[in-house]
């Protein structure tokens, strides 16, 4: 919303500096975007005269000006037609910087000619588009006087942000009630005037839809004469940021900007019978004042005669019938029309107006009578004209709130101690009808423009943003006696550690999108109907993910075309199976692409494999805590893994911790990103909670002070017998004196039979209370062989 | 004894002619082994007449330990001068690099998530969580927002597909819905923090369809509008991690609270570069107010009886203006080169006592 000071103080009688003004507007909730002073930018330009303009000798366009600029003689090279001997216009200076063209002046010669300085038109000083000739300024225009002051532009913009709430200050007038209160002045009340019809209208109106238009009232003046607006009107309405139409259209728009009050005006020459206020019909269409066709649907509140709709009720104007300079008799409406009705109309058909703006927001109902006086008065003020009486189609809504007021809440709920009579002045100021019931306790009348007041703390909030925010003493927060307890939730502090433990092992951490490309959400089980979004922002992310992975496949393969060659993501965030509350879960996942590191002297680089992806997925459930030894590896990882380089990580048959792997080569293809990937995915909901409780004591530690034996042995199994099935049949073999068992070796190929390898293991058989003897240790390792070739039916190799 | 003498002389000879640990090895075992030269001339020992013994056998024990010493210190010498050739050939080029191990990095939402849970546990704050689908009751209609009115279509809201027999989901528009979850769930006194994924439909340098909000909510019998101050005053002071930071509480409008406040913070540019705290512009850095009584009602709790305020605020700001990056939408590229930047060691995790940042 913005005005110019001049226009504020039509309404605020007031000695506040401007900077005072602004400071309190943002003070009192109404923030100053910005304050512009078109002066600023003009302060250079001054009134100068042409004493002689002579032909350029050199250019037929131009001429050659000798131009008395305020007490010194200079020669400007003119290319306006309209330069001549004795007119006055606006000279800019040697050094002037030029808003209109960018270019700073400088002494210069023109086709052989010296020119020092400029005469200007509008357009060179971004005032309009005006650029025909230079400003021609009437002859009484003082020499040497600033050009800003003698237009009227020495008048600061004032830009300020409404919140929803206040529609009462989408006028000038509301805000001005404001300041008032706030001590920064005296509010000017227009007094309006009842205006005498002097015939009866020729025009009727009927509403036919009281919902969306409880009452319109309107006059028929005729005789009136339409054409551009007066000087003050124009600059006004352009500090604004509108367009001058016409004196009848500028008078809607101004008092819309003025008072909160939109109008329409009718030319009634164009009518065709009575107004009806009615909703549309299914298929009716519109041309509107913005020159574009509406087909209505039915579910919009249409003004009408007998041609059809001729307006969009409380939103546009239709073209048909608008005001133009040829206007002789107008009709003015001053309605009021619902604001739920409006918002979806406007919606609906796409089409933004200061009118559906203040009607969505709420107008004060009780305008619609003083609005039609208001109103009429400008037009006979600018244009002439006749009034008739005023017609009232419909009544004017009798909702008038009271709202219960305990003074004693400013200070409960605010905070801070505003005398009561404070309270009460500022409520009157604001408009409040306050009558006292008994101590401590008042009825409010809320006035007919505060749509957003309907209880107790909204009063509340006037009296604390009029008396100062700043008023308020910060008090803290009651505190607990005791040390701050640990806040975070179990899932909360998992997410941290998993954070912290996957940056310690190189992996870096990213936050991408929630949403993704529904095409490739497919790929990875996702895309359904139901996580489909109906407003996506691009089809690249339109579905919500069912996997973290493919937005950290697509991140890895951007990394790579930047030319990164070792790269290692993760991500700790939800993914989605469902829209229900439950069917979002908490998923750490992560990949390596590309080579394990540079090229090193020392260590080669190598491409990831599935075991980085298994070490990670590793020491993401060693981070959260999950009983890593526990844990059993089974196929069965998501068809987005490579079938047979990935598995998942389970305890217990069901319970599905963790799946990792490398990326399915198809899928990689598909993406476009080179391969091997990877890649995992702990399910942190999954991981059971810890038993026992934080602060308990620890059992005390199974540690042997006698030396432990290592044992070496190599089988020669089926190929498909898992390593993993060899240790566990090795660790089984005695569950009190076998403490360990790893592979170190596995060799598949010639001197083994067809379709088995080799495994090379290494058992660890500790002691308890003595140190073994050699019999002991050969009695342990024949338990060892014997429980690995039963289970596992493989053989020593020996 | 001429003889023992001369032998003497001579072994000692050979031990100190002796050029490698091998030969003096060598050397030992010939001379003291169990079939050494010395070893066995003591074993004549017991042939000899007493006499002859008494006085023979000191003298020969005596070059056996001459001997044994001669041999320890040429051992010591030579494996000395052995170490050293060996020290000397072993250098290595101590400037080639070292073997790669990579850093990874946290990301800055993450760290600035983790600040403020310090912070605000310090100050008695659980935290709280919810879905980023919502539905429309508590995205919308519990927060005072209902369905024509414009705050709603301020949101700029992603809707999930229509859905025949149950509302359409939203994603959530802020963590507001997470304080109607947590007041219907759970009996007053009530004070939480939410943060987590917040959705809108923009897309510019500061705005991303995704983002990072946290929700503040304290209900109580007496908390007013000076607690709310006082406890967002004391968490900027401390997130910011400078002793004081010029505010201001700027009247505002939220339909979920009344009276409803913006938060700003002085500031002003020292070139290109925004210090924080002080100067003549002001930044907005959060929205708050007192809870709605209809808020708080729609939520089973009985207003006349509770009170108190919410907040909430852009985590990916605050990370933005604390830490200096001027654009949101690289938050959610994941270039490493960003990320490497902006983000922070897996080690350097933020805490009350060892401060925020390090």
């Amino acid at each position: 919303m913005k005005f110019t000071l001049s226009w504020l103080k039509e309404h605020l009688k007031t000695d506040a500096t401007l900077a005072e003004i602004t400071d309190k507007l943002t003070a009192v909730g109404l923030e100053v975007e910005s304050v512009t002073d078109p002066a600023e930018a003009l302060k250079p330009f001054f009134v100068a005269e042409v004493i002689e303009a002579k032909p350029h000798p050199n250019a037929d366009r131009l001429r050659v000006c000798t131009v008395n600029a305020g007490g010194k003689t200079v020669q400007v090279v003119c290319g306006a037609p309209n330069a001549r001997a004795g007119m006055k216009g606006v000279f800019a200076p040697v050094g002037t910087h030029i808003p209109g063209t960018g270019i700073t002046l400088k002494q210069a010669e023109i086709r052989g000619v010296l020119s020092s300085g400029m005469l200007c038109s509008e357009r060179e000083m971004m005032l309009s588009e005006e650029h025909d000739g230079i400003i021609d300024l009437p002859a009484d225009s003082p020499i040497g006087a600033p050009f800003a002051e003698i237009a009227g532009l020495d008048d600061p913009v004032i830009d300020i942000a409404i919140t929803p709430n206040r529609q009462d200050c989408l006028g000038v007038l509301g805000i001005a009630r404001d300041l008032a209160a706030a001590g920064l002045g005296t509010l000017i009340s227009p007094v309006v005037e009842q205006i005498e019809g002097s015939h009866p209208s020729p025009v009727n109106v009927e509403i036919d839809a009281p919902d969306a238009c409880p009452v319109f009232a309107g006059r028929f003046i005729r005789g009136v004469k339409n054409g551009p607006s007066p000087d003050w009107l124009q600059r006004r309405l352009r500090a604004s940021g509108l367009r001058p139409i016409s004196v009848l259209v500028d008078i809607t728009n101004y008092l819309t900007y003025d008072r909160a009050r939109p109008f329409h005006v009718y030319d009634a020459a164009k009518l065709n019978g009575d107004i009806r206020v009615r909703m549309a019909e299914k298929g009716e269409g519109l041309v509107a004042l913005d020159g574009k066709s509406y087909v209505l649907t039915g579910s919009e509140c249409v003004i009408a005669d007998q041609s059809g709709a001729i307006g969009l009720g409380g939103i546009i104007g239709g073209e048909t019938t608008g005001a133009s300079d040829e206007t002789k008799d107008v009709f003015l409406e001053c309605a009021l029309f619902d604001p739920i009705r409006t918002t979806q109309t406007g919606r609906l058909h796409g089409i933004e107006s200061d009118a559906r703006y203040r009607f969505e927001r709420g107008v004060d109902p009780e305008s619609v009578l003083s609005g039609i006086e208001f109103g009429t008065r400008m037009i006979l003020d600018l244009c002439g004209g006749e009034a008739s009486n005023v017609i009232v189609a419909g009544a004017v809504p009798d909702d008038q709130k009271t709202v219960p007021f305990r003074p004693g809440r400013v200070a409960g709920l605010g905070g801070v101690d505003v005398p009561e009579a404070e309270s009460i002045r500022i409520l009157s100021e604001l408009g409040f009808a306050l009558e006292k019931q008994e101590a401590g306790l008042y009825i409010a009348a809320v006035p007919s423009w505060r749509m957003d007041v309907d209880g107790e703390a909204d009063l509340v909030e006037d009296i604390l943003r009029i008396h100062g925010y700043d008023k308020i003493p910060s008090t803290p927060l009651p505190k607990a006696a005791n040390v701050a307890k640990p806040t975070l939730t179990l899932q909360q502090k998992r997410s941290r550690a998993v954070r912290r433990g996957l940056a310690s092992i190189g992996l870096v951490e990213v936050i991408t999108y929630s949403f993704m490309d529904g095409a490739i959400a497919g790929l990875f089980g996702g895309g359904q109907d139901s996580l489909r979004l109906a407003n996506p922002i691009s089809s690249e992310l339109d579905v919500m993910r069912p996997s973290i992975l493919p937005n950290l496949i697509a991140a890895a393969g951007r990394n790579a075309d930047r030319g990164v060659k070792s790269i290692g993501l993760f991500e700790v965030g939800p993914h989605y199976t469902d829209d229900r509350e439950n069917g979002q879960a908490l998923v750490a996942a992560g990949l390596r692409a590309g080579i394990t590191g540079p090229r090193h002297w020392a260590a080669p680089p190598r491409e990831h494999d599935l075991f980085d992806a298994k070490s990670d997925a590793l020491a993401t459930l060693n981070s959260c805590g999950a009983p890593v030894g526990s844990l059993q590896i089974y196929d069965g990882a998501p068809n987005w893994y490579h079938p047979g380089r990935s598995a998942t990580l389970r305890l217990g048959p069901k319970n599905i911790l963790a799946a990792f792997g490398e990326i399915h080569p198809g899928i990689l293809k598909t993406l476009d990103v080179k391969g091997p990937v990877a890649a995992f995915e702990v399910y942190l909901d999954l991981v059971p909670e810890p038993r026992g409780k934080a602060g308990q004591t620890r059992p005390a530690p199974d540690i042997s002070d006698l030396p432990g034996v290592e044992r070496d042995f190599a089988f020669i199994v089926d190929q498909n017998i898992a390593a993993g099935e060899v240790l566990r049949a090795a660790k089984t073999a005695d569950k009190q004196f076998v403490t360990d068992a790893s592979v170190f070796d596995l060799f598949q190929g010639t001197g083994l039979p067809e379709g088995s390898k080799s495994l090379a293991i290494s058992v660890k058989l500790t002691p308890r209370n003595k140190t073994f003897t050699d019999e002991e240790i050969e009695a342990l390792s024949k338990k060892v062989i014997s429980s690995v070739e039963k289970i596992t039916g493989g053989k020593l190799r020996v | 004894m001429e003889q023992i003498s001369d032998l003497q002389k001579n072994l000692l000879n050979d031990v100190e002619s002796a050029d490698t640990l091998e030969a003096l090895e060598a050397l030992r075992i010939s001379v003291l082994g169990k079939k050494g030269q010395i070893t066995g001339l003591l074993k004549t020992l017991g042939s000899m007449t007493p006499e002859q013994r008494k006085e023979s056998g000191p003298l020969l024990n005596q070059l056996k330990n001459r001997i044994i010493d001669a041999v320890t210190v040429k051992k010591d010498t030579l494996e000395k001068a052995g170490l050293d050739a060996r020290l000397k050939k072993e250098r290595v080029d101590a400037t080639l690099p070292v073997r790669p191990q990579t850093q990874g990095t946290i990301h800055p939402v993450s760290q600035v998530m983790d600040e403020l849970a310090e912070i605000f546990a310090d100050l008695g704050f659980a935290i709280a969580e919810g879905p980023d689908i919502e539905n429309n009751f508590h995205n919308f209609t519990a927060l005072n927002i209902p369905e024509e009115h414009p705050a709603r279509q301020m949101h700029d809201t992603f809707y999930l597909a229509e859905k025949e027999e149950s509302a359409r989901k939203v994603l959530r528009t802020h963590t507001s819905p997470v304080q109607i979850r947590t007041m219907i769930n759970q009996k007053p006194p009530i004070r939480i923090v939410a943060p987590g994924r917040t959705y809108r439909s923009d897309s510019d340098a500061t705005h991303t369809p995704m983002f990072h909000q946290v929700e503040g909510l304290v209900l109580d019998r007496d908390i007013h509008m000076g607690h709310l101050k006082g406890c967002l005053e004391a968490f900027v002071t401390a997130f910011f991690e400078i002793d004081h930071v010029k505010m201001r509480f700027r009247p505002s409008y939220f339909p979920f609270t009344e009276p409803s406040a913006e938060l700003d913070i002085g500031c002003h540019f020292d070139g290109d570069t925004l210090r924080i705290g002080e100067g003549d512009d002001w930044l907005e850095i959060l929205g708050c107010g007192m809870v709605h009584p209809k808020v708080i009602a729609n939520c089973g709790i009985d207003p006349d009886e509770y009170q108190g305020f919410a907040f909430g605020c852009g985590i990916d700001r605050l990370a933005m203006l604390k830490y200096g990056m001027t654009d949101l939408r690289a938050f959610f590229e994941s270039d490493l080169r960003w990320l490497r930047h902006y983000g922070f060691a897996a080690l350097d995790i933020p805490t009350l006592a060892g401060g925020l940042s390090r």
